[in-house]
């Protein structure tokens, strides 16, 4: 790892002060995926500005319909929590089977969507409940926020403080995970919410997406035989060591099937 | 170069060390702490398991300027002098490794789990040892050992 700057704000102001004056600097949340891209020096930032003080950026509160999670709170926190377990359990299942138990008492919310990893678990939760990210600059609809692999809309100089999801009436998510990273090959958020059924697809493709065919399916009859005979198109789809995107393909539409059959 | 400051096994320590420096390289090599393997080097196999703030974390995915202020423990804090930790004590008996190269991230990573869950079932115990891995044992005698020392606990 090339060493850098370090710094250590303890507010949100603080923290954007300190990236703004860096030349090359990145925020450090949890440094799950950060601190490995720095070892193989794929990422030689000037500063890390680690959000890791910042007592404002963690910790679960609800919301009038629903929870807000600070940016830094761990995903063992999340998968922990009464308060998600009570509003969206799917949710607290989903942080439940990030990585292993060590990754998860370090990683978090803020630093996974803004990653925006294609194999990435939370992007699928934010898309398919509908969240709202909250930045030091302005609040972003889930569906503005993943642009493109690895690609989110955040601004130079923006940092994400928290995310608030609203209640649906039901909801879950079920993954295919790879056998040794515990990435997603394929994993499908289903939820019922406020404004119709909503499917976020992890995984398959180079960013998260919603699977309008699959939403149609669900909206007049919101059960797995909803599904049956339903094809899944594979173009555009990920193909690599791990599996083809005619496989990527056909795990959508089963663990769409899955997540449906498990919604509660 | 900053200097950092941390409670490590119960005593305040401080040192200092490039910004780059991980956590586990500031416990094996400024501290002399060589129990906390250094195993692949990619926060996969968990032989570098120690607890910061009571919680398992990979110390080679951690830089030690991340730890500032915080408690530490290692495996070479788990005993009470010549007194084995009860987890410690149950991996002797039932033999829960044979290298023993894994064996100080295991126990750390089993005492995170039975301070979460008094009683674990085998199957919770084998989920939560998916960060931890051992190329001798097949895994058997390490679970049966974390089962006796929940008993034990």
């Amino acid at each position: 790892m090339y060493n850098f700057a370090y710094h250590r704000p303890s507010s949100v102001a603080e923290a954007a002060a300190a990236l703004a004056a860096a030349s090359e600097g990145k925020l450090l949340a949890g440094g799950m995926t950060l601190l490995p891209t720095m070892k193989q020096r794929l990422a030689q930032p000037s500063d890390l500005i680690d959000l890791g003080a910042i007592a404002d950026m963690k910790g679960i509160s609800t919301t009038g319909d629903g929870v807000r999670i600070g940016a830094m709170t761990t995903h063992a926190s999340v998968a922990s929590s009464a308060e998600v377990k009570a509003a969206i359990p799917a949710l607290a299942h989903l942080a439940e089977n990030i990585g292993d138990p060590q990754v998860r008492n370090r990683g978090t919310i803020g630093g996974s969507i803004a990653n925006n990893d294609p194999a990435a678990d939370y992007p699928a939760a934010v898309l398919a409940l509908d969240a709202t990210i909250q930045t030091n600059k302005r609040t972003i609809a889930a569906d503005d926020f993943f642009t493109g692999m690895f690609e989110t809309a955040l601004e130079e100089g923006e940092i994400i403080t928290a995310v608030s999801f609203p209640k649906p009436q039901k909801a879950a998510y079920a993954k295919f995970p790879n056998p040794a990273s515990r990435y997603a090959l394929v994993g499908v958020f289903v939820a019922q919410t406020a404004s119709g059924v909503r499917v976020a697809v992890t995984g398959a493709a180079p960013c998260v997406f919603r699977a309008s065919q699959i939403e149609q399916a669900l909206a007049g009859n919101f059960s797995p035989s909803a599904l049956d005979g339903l094809t899944i198109d594979s173009s555009g789809l990920n193909s690599d060591i791990h599996a083809s995107p005619e496989y990527r393909a056909h795990l959508i539409g089963v663990m769409a099937k899955r997540a449906v059959a498990a919604a509660a | 170069m900053p200097t950092v400051s941390m409670t490590v096994n119960g005593k305040a320590v401080s040192a200092e060390v490039e910004e780059r420096t991980l956590l586990v390289s500031f416990l094996r090599d400024s501290l002399g702490l060589t129990g906390t393997h250094v195993g692949c080097d990619t926060s996969q196999c968990g032989a570098c398991v120690v607890h910061v703030n009571g919680d398992s974390v990979k110390s080679c995915t951690m830089l030690a300027v991340q730890a500032e202020g915080a408690n530490v423990t290692t495996i070479e804090g788990l005993a009470s002098g010549e007194e084995l930790h009860p987890v410690q004590k149950a991996f002797r008996e039932h033999h829960g490794l044979q290298c023993g190269f894994c064996t100080p991230g295991m126990v750390m990573s089993a005492v995170d789990l039975l301070q979460k869950k008094k009683s674990p079932s085998e199957a919770e115990i084998r989920e939560w040892l998916e960060g931890n891995i051992c190329r001798c044992t097949g895994y058997h005698n390490i679970v049966k050992a974390i089962q006796a020392a929940a008993g034990a606990m």
